[in-house]
Order: C-alpha cells, then structure tokens, then sequence
C-alpha cells in the first residue's frame, strides 16, 4: 500500500502548480485552468483521506467539488466571451476598470 | 510493487503535464495538456479503489468541462495574444509565494507525516461497492447537500447564459 502521505504530497504539488499559474500567467483562460488544478489537487487529498479513514465521504465531497468546478467553468467562460467581446483582449492586467 | 510503480509514473505525468499547462504560449496546448493531467489524476482515483470518481472524472471533466474549454479557446483566442509576453510583471513575486506555500505544506506533512504513513488498512471491511455506498451516501445522508448542488448548477446555468447573451439594443 502507498502511504497517504504520498498522495498528500501530490496533491500539494499540483496544488503549487496551480497558485503558480494563477499568480504568475496574463492570459484569463490559462488562469480559469490554474484553478481548476487546484480543484484537482483537492480531489486528491480528498480521495486519499477517505480511503484512509475507510469512508466514501471524501469521495462524496470530492462529486461536489467537481460540481463546483463545473459551475465555476461555466460562468467563468461566459464571463471570459462577455469580457472579450467588451474590450478584446484575453490578459488579466489590461482589465483593470475597478482599479483606482 | 507494482502499484508504487503506477503510482510513481501517474503522479509524474500529472505534475508534468501541469508544468506544460501553465508554461505553454498557446491556450490550446494547455488544454490539451490539461486534459492529459486530467487522466492521470483520474489513474490515481482508480489507483485508491474510487472507481466511481474514476467514471466521472472522464465522463465530466475530459467529456464535459474540457470541450467546453476548447470551444471558448477557439471562440477568443486571438493571435495578438501569442506575441505578447506571457507572464504577469509582478510574476517573480507570485512565484517566490507559491513556492513559500508549497514549503510551508511540506513541512506540515513532514510533520504529521509520521500519522499518515501508518498503514492504511485499520480494521474494518474494504467497501466492496464502491458507487454502491458513494450513491446510498449521497441519497441518504447527503440529501440536502446534493439538491443545494442541484440549485448551484441551475443558477451557474442561467449565469452562464447571460453572461454570453448579447444585450438587445
């Protein structure tokens, strides 16, 4: 058997990779994949933990996080055609309307 | 064994493949790359007896998520935005974060790393059914929980859509 201390590990490194491409990419719809490394980087953990405690509530959790993925990917592309058809441009510094 | 092996291989696909995803010049190659991270955390789902997770992660995710990406890629991908730089101006910050974090999460698991790398079988039967307990689970005692997800979709739905509508003038 593999250590859950393994997949913890993996999960926090894609985690990284994800925060990496949120904090570092221009382009919005590279940034809306970052997250949803992230959201996968939770699944694992989520995964890992519930075979450890021999329970499918993880699993459970883990069917709404990607509920949740998949609402957050459909208003976040709808937000992305509304921006692009506003201002197009697809860099996340150039929409900067809010800023003082 | 031969499951350290499948597992060693699964996670180094998945970490590379997001390397790919947040360094490629091209939203379609991410997406792609994206898609190939996708399977093989979904090999991981099955590596842990989660079949049903497995099942869904590809119906929902490759099937679902990921064309729709593709179809927004190809909708506003414009070639200005190829030529452009691609990282951020503050992008040495946000990576001297990330990396500050991941550290910070490594410790941890170092430190209660002894707990978890106990054997992970106590005592009690392995679920033979996997998607047999994950849908008495999700019927029974997540009733609420799944209708309010139900309500969340529908409302991302019509989000989504007023979103994309053109305004009427």
């Amino acid at each position: 058997m593999i250590p859950t201390a393994y997949y913890i590990l993996l999960g926090s490194g894609l985690f990284t990779i994800g925060v990496i491409g949120v904090l570092t990419r221009r382009n919005v719809l590279i940034i809306l994949m970052s997250i949803e490394l992230i959201l996968n980087a939770v699944n694992i953990n989520l995964v890992a933990l519930s075979q450890y405690f021999r329970s499918v509530d993880g699993q459970v959790f883990a069917i709404f996080v990607i509920t949740d993925a998949a609402a957050e990917a459909a208003v976040g592309l709808g937000l992305i055609i509304a921006l692009f058809r506003n201002k197009e441009t697809v860099n996340a510094d150039e929409i900067d309307l809010l800023k003082w | 064994m031969l499951i350290l092996i499948a597992f060693g291989i699964l996670s180094a696909v998945a970490l590379g493949s997001g390397v790919m995803v947040i360094t490629r010049r091209n939203a379609i190659h991410s997406v792609i790359w994206l898609i190939v991270t996708l399977f093989a955390v979904g090999g991981i789902f099955l590596l842990q007896h989660a079949e049903f997770l497995f099942a869904v992660q590809i119906i929902l995710y490759v099937g679902g998520i990921m064309v729709l990406f593709l179809f927004v890629v190809m909708l506003v991908n414009i070639d200005v935005a190829l030529k452009q730089a691609q990282f951020s101006r503050q992008w040495q910050l946000g990576l001297f974060t990330a990396v500050l974090v991941f550290a910070q999460l490594v410790y941890v698991i170092y430190k209660i790393g002894a707990g978890l790398s106990l054997p992970t079988q106590p005592p009690g039967p392995e679920p033979a059914h996997n998607t047999q307990a994950i849908g008495q689970a999700l019927y029974q005692t997540y009733m609420l929980p799944v209708e309010i997800a139900s309500l969340l979709l529908l409302v991302a739905m019509v989000g989504a859509v007023i979103m994309a509508k053109r305004k009427f003038e």
